[in-house]
């Protein structure tokens, strides 16, 4: 897909999303709507194959009456919102100091080869992605990674290999629910 | 067993939910708080000797008394549960395991300080955990607690949990504070302090998770029962969140008081070591707190027994000692390599700088190539010095401690383990594997040091 036609295409946000976003922006004073940005980002990320596209970003700049710019440049800024298509399930391994004494290098290497990718790299199907990121709070249940919403922890590779069949069998819970 | 303050009820069944929580005397504090001046709750604060819990240690009640109430403008109570420093992981136990504690605090402090409109600001990879808040906030407005005129007091709290998207920097409170306006999360210039300028431009007190839900028990029980627990101006419990090469990795509640061997090699704590090796070196108070080698963990360099209180944890300076910090304790056994070590820290805090002043910005993406090219044999001895140069440069220089604690570990590795690091200039070769003292420990290889460097 060219970038014109990215660009181009319509958003139209569910009514689910919709109402949501009402929700999250009635916690904020009338004229700080724009409070309620990053959260509403990830809810729009949510339900946007979790990326998000330059249409996605404007229509959460129109639904909070802000420039579009207003929400680049906090896109650009936090290391959540991703703005290239991701793989469905993205393991992304806390790879700071304690779970790195606990393996996670091991666990990183162990997970690439397994699905045959490289770190950053998307499977072909589209299904997996494995990132290393910076310290996720959980360094004490190390190694572990964060899938979706969800933390898995005390990563084996045992657990990992079944964790990906899990995946692949549909059976894992991405989002957490309001 | 030591009193426990914060996890007394942790294990009750349901506790997580508004019906058990309450039986177990939950939301008294609230009661007796509507019941009470404001400013004698200050009082209480500052009589228990609270300090804060997220890293910083100022005492609660004097940061509370610089509110700025003479204006008449709106107040704002923030509680900073962004969670991100490298070791931390107690306000995550204490949010999923008990919520209700949180939000019973948020109440408390906010009637306190007289605000009427407060927020949790929760990191964004916490995602379950703040599905867990606002379930508990839905409850206390059904019940009462939070909403107008609460409990028939006639005085008004909104709260709300709002949260980040991946930002160690939205940690620091003005930095917060911006994040939670719906911006980036770049620190702003201080003064004006938050208790004068902050949320929305009104006075704003930000407290970390652990210090607010202290607030109750001090409240029913009063500040100086508080202050009874504990050694010095190190009173209370405190949290530790201990990882690394340990038995029993998890969260501690420990009275400030009992000795730092204890907590490591007990089994009511850290339960000793993992796999029984040698204690090489320890984070204590989060990545950001300068490391300490073994010899000077269990004992201060005046020999002392050094303690877990902020003072003697702290003794000696940075020379030789280091901070309880935020209680992310991190241990590390004769595999660890201190300069590998020391690159990951390096960038951890290259990622996470906001990009807004240059010593930061730029010196820690310097000492992160410069780690890197040790760490992988390609260094050379004008590396060490050039790596303790930056870090002094950026020390002091920016405007929020990001700058700092990206320091201050540097210069730690290299005070207490500048031999490693020249053993990894000497002998690039042996460090090649990322596993070289998993092979052969520091120990084995360091009488290769004695031999005259073939550099000179």
């Amino acid at each position: 897909m060219s970038l014109a036609e990215i660009t181009n295409e319509q958003v139209v946000f569910s009514e689910r999303l919709m109402k949501r976003i009402d929700e999250l922006k009635s916690h904020f004073p009338d004229d700080r709507k724009k409070s309620a940005l990053i959260t509403v980002l990830h809810e729009a990320q949510d339900e946007h194959n979790n990326w998000l596209s330059v249409p996605v970003m404007d229509k959460v700049a129109e639904v909070l009456g802000i420039k579009p710019i207003e929400v680049y440049e906090v896109v650009t800024f936090y290391s959540m919102y991703n703005q290239k298509p991701v793989g469905k399930y993205m393991f992304e391994f806390c790879r700071t100091s304690c779970c790195a004494t606990r393996g996670a290098e091991d666990m990183m290497e162990y997970t690439c080869k397994k699905l045959g990718v490289e770190m950053n790299e998307v499977t072909a199907d589209g299904l997996f992605q494995v990132k290393g990121t910076e310290c996720l709070g959980a360094c004490g249940y190390a190694p572990m990674l964060q899938l979706g919403d969800y933390y898995h922890e005390f990563l084996t590779p045992a657990k990992m290999d079944q964790l990906i069949e899990d995946c692949k069998a549909g059976k894992v819970e991405l989002l957490s629910k309001v | 067993m030591g009193k426990k303050i914060l996890l007394e009820h942790v294990n009750v069944p349901g506790i997580q939910g508004y019906d058990v929580y309450r039986q177990m005397g939950g939301y008294r504090s609230v009661e007796k708080a509507l019941k009470m001046a404001p400013n004698d709750i200050v009082e209480e604060v500052k009589k228990s000797g609270l300090r804060g819990r997220g890293g910083a240690g100022f005492p609660t009640g004097m940061k509370w008394s610089f509110i700025d109430k003479k204006s008449g403008r709106p107040r704002h109570l923030v509680c900073n549960a962004d969670e991100s420093e490298p070791g931390t992981f107690k306000d995550r136990y204490l949010m999923e395991k008990i919520p209700h504690l949180l939000v019973e605090g948020m109440i408390t402090s906010s009637i306190a300080l007289e605000a009427h409109l407060s927020y949790i600001y929760i990191r964004g990879e916490y995602m379950w955990v703040f599905r867990i808040l606002e379930k508990a906030i839905k409850e206390a407005y059904a019940k009462g607690w939070l909403g107008k005129n609460i409990q028939g007091s006639g005085y008004d709290l909104d709260l709300y949990v709002t949260c980040g998207a991946g930002a160690y920097i939205c940690g620091e409170e003005t930095a917060l504070i911006e994040s939670l306006e719906g911006k980036r999360g770049n620190p702003r210039i201080k003064p004006p302090f938050p208790a004068v300028v902050g949320l929305y431009g009104n006075p704003t007190v930000v407290n970390n998770v652990e210090t607010i839900m202290d607030i109750p028990w001090i409240v029913n029980n009063g500040g100086e029962e508080f202050a009874k627990i504990g050694i010095g101006k190190s009173t209370g419990t405190k949290l530790i969140s201990a990882s690394g090469h340990i038995k029993n990795p998890g969260v501690y509640e420990i009275e400030l008081s009992i000795s730092v061997e204890e907590f490591v090699m007990s089994d009511e704590y850290c339960g000793g070591m993992y796999s029984d090796r040698p204690l090489k070196a320890c984070v204590p108070g989060g990545s950001s707190v300068p490391i300490l080698p073994a010899e000077l963990l269990f004992k201060t360099a005046k020999g002392e027994q050094r303690m877990m209180t902020y003072e003697s944890m702290s003794d000696g300076g940075f020379a030789t000692g280091s901070m309880i910090g935020s209680g992310g304790f991190i241990v590390y056994d004769d595999t660890t390599c201190v300069v590998r070590n020391t690159w990951n820290f390096a960038r951890f805090y290259h990622h996470e700088s906001c990009g807004q002043c240059s010593p930061c910005r730029e010196g820690t993406g310097w000492m992160e190539k410069i780690l890197y090219r040790l760490e992988n044999g390609y260094g050379t001895s004008e590396d060490i010095d050039v790596l303790w140069d930056i870090q002094r440069k950026i020390e002091g220089n920016t405007i929020c401690p990001l700058g700092d604690a990206a320091a201050w570990p540097v210069a730690a590795a290299i005070r207490h383990f500048r031999h490693e690091f020249e053993y990894h200039v000497r002998y690039p070769e042996k460090i090649k594997d990322r596993k070289h003292f998993e092979y052969e420990p520091w120990e084995k290889v360091k009488h290769l040091m004695a031999k005259e460097s073939v550099l000179v």
